[in-house]
């Protein structure tokens, strides 16, 4: 309840700093409209919003989930094989070296302009920060627990699925949380480059036509959706974590 | 009874960390089937030993020999209690028990369990994890995990050192009776409690192992009974006056 009134306090505030802001500035409604103006564009296109944040949300949510499975089974490999370690990670911190924007063209230009390409773009951005976080986890076992298994004589999976997974499920949940907030920048992207759907094809099309409340409103219903994403997964992971324990 | 009667174990030699040296030319007898304390200040190797001869000295340049006076492999004979619990949080009683079971992919043997959680007093705690138990009541289930194990040898890295006294008192007789037969090597800062539980007794110091006169009286002792209070200020004494 308090943290609701809390919410609701600091998004009244945000409102009345920005209709201040219109009304000191004088800004024309094409450069900064008032809040009513982008209240009213988002209600007046409640249908159209809804459709095109449907599709950005799919996409998110298909990246989240695909880029959270390939980085749990990547940190696991990367975990149980110094090999794969050897190869694989210089090659991983590499990868992040490429500005995932600039793929974002190539990956339009291969899968053409459905859904997969920003599914790809958010998979691609998750992908490194869940699979370090995850990894990060399994490589700091207590080590008591691990001295332990060595005198049972545990068999190494064994040890990886009954101690360490176990054991590095607040660190994957670390990533978790910062996947739910990059998921939806990844799939803005690909709608940017080349779509005929989603929030980020509305807000380019909006602002091409001059429509700069629509696309306000767009924005907004983005920015909520990112904020209700990663409230779910963050409840959702200390759920998880808490439940674990007790 | 216990389920293998445990060998005697013999433990040389010196050892090295990082090229730092541990301790020289050691020469370690623990008794068969008789609890043998080492008792010493830090950094002067106790942990050292227990790790060599539970087989856990990767990163221990050991020139020396551990060897069982029955001739056979000590890796797999071994169980291992140390002063943290290092129960698994997200197991409950029950499962942390088993867990060895499960880590070697062999057969739960879940009536075993259900005895040891009895015999440790645990029963109405059963389904509880870790974090909803006491530190006394997290001891005794890693000492039903360790009896779990079956193993005839039992090393105890200072188990009971974080417990209060009355806590404290209560687990040593509770191991002393369960550990009956095993070979268990005990490492402790507690004078009390080496002249209550060894039958054999060591004090570590930079010098080498002294071999000290156990209380005559058989395992476990009183705490109170004048000869263990004896041996205790004996130990206190040695350990005291010795650099």
């Amino acid at each position: 309840m308090i943290r609701a009134l809390r919410i609701a306090g600091v998004t009244a505030l945000i409102l009345l700093l920005w209709h201040l802001l219109v009304l000191a500035t004088g800004l024309p409604a094409f450069i900064l409209p008032s809040p009513a103006r982008v209240a009213t564009a988002l209600f007046s296109n409640l249908e159209l919003i809804a459709h095109h944040a449907s599709v950005t949300m799919a996409e998110v949510m298909i990246g989240l989930l695909l880029g959270a499975l390939l980085g749990v089974v990547t940190a696991i490999s990367l975990a149980m094989s110094p090999m794969a370690r050897l190869v694989v990670r210089p090659m991983m911190v590499l990868s992040q070296a490429l500005p995932v924007f600039a793929l974002a063209p190539v990956l339009t230009l291969w899968l053409g302009y459905g859904l997969w390409p920003k599914i790809i773009m958010a998979l691609l951005i998750i992908y490194f920060p869940v699979t370090s976080a995850f990894f990060d986890g399994l490589m700091q076992t207590p080590h008591g627990m691990l001295d332990l298994a060595k005198v049972m004589q545990a068999r190494p999976w064994l040890i990886m699925r009954h101690i360490r997974i176990p054991a590095a499920i607040p660190a994957l949940a670390s990533g978790l949380r910062l996947a739910a907030v990059y998921a939806p920048i990844g799939a803005i992207i690909g709608e940017w480059v080349g779509a005929s759907q989603g929030l980020g094809y509305l807000m380019l099309l909006a602002n091409g036509r001059a429509k700069i409340d629509l696309m306000f409103a767009a924005l907004i219903v983005l920015a909520v959706l990112t904020l209700v994403l990663h409230g779910s997964v963050d409840r959702l992971c200390r759920y998880v974590v808490q439940r674990q324990n007790s | 009874m216990p389920d293998n009667p445990g060998p005697a174990l013999q433990f040389t030699g010196s050892a090295k960390i990082a090229g730092t040296r541990i301790f020289d030319k050691l020469n370690l007898p623990i008794a068969a089937g008789k609890w043998t304390c080492l008792l010493g200040p830090s950094g002067v190797g106790k942990t050292t030993i227990l790790r060599l001869l539970a087989g856990l000295g990767d990163h221990i340049e050991h020139d020396g020999r551990i060897s069982a006076d029955d001739h056979q492999m000590i890796a797999g004979r071994i169980s291992l209690m140390a002063q943290t619990d290092n129960l698994m949080p997200w197991l409950d009683v029950h499962d942390n028990i088993v867990i060895g079971s499960r880590l070697r992919g062999d057969e739960i043997q879940s009536a075993k369990a259900e005895v040891l959680i009895e015999q440790v007093g645990l029963t109405p705690h059963r389904h509880k994890k870790p974090n909803a138990l006491s530190g006394g009541q997290r001891q005794r289930v890693a000492l039903a995990r360790t009896l779990m194990e079956g193993r005839p040898i039992v090393l105890l890295d200072e188990p009971f050192s974080a417990l209060d006294s009355k806590i404290r008192a209560e687990m040593q007789e509770l191991a002393a009776r369960l550990f009956a037969g095993k070979t268990v090597c005990l490492i402790t800062h507690d004078p009390g409690e080496a002249a209550r539980l060894g039958d054999v007794i060591f004090v570590m110091n930079m010098n080498g192992l002294q071999s000290v006169e156990p209380p005559s009286s058989p395992v476990i002792r009183d705490y109170d009974a004048p000869d263990v209070l004896l041996c205790q200020g004996q130990l206190l004494r040695l350990l005291r006056d010795v650099p």
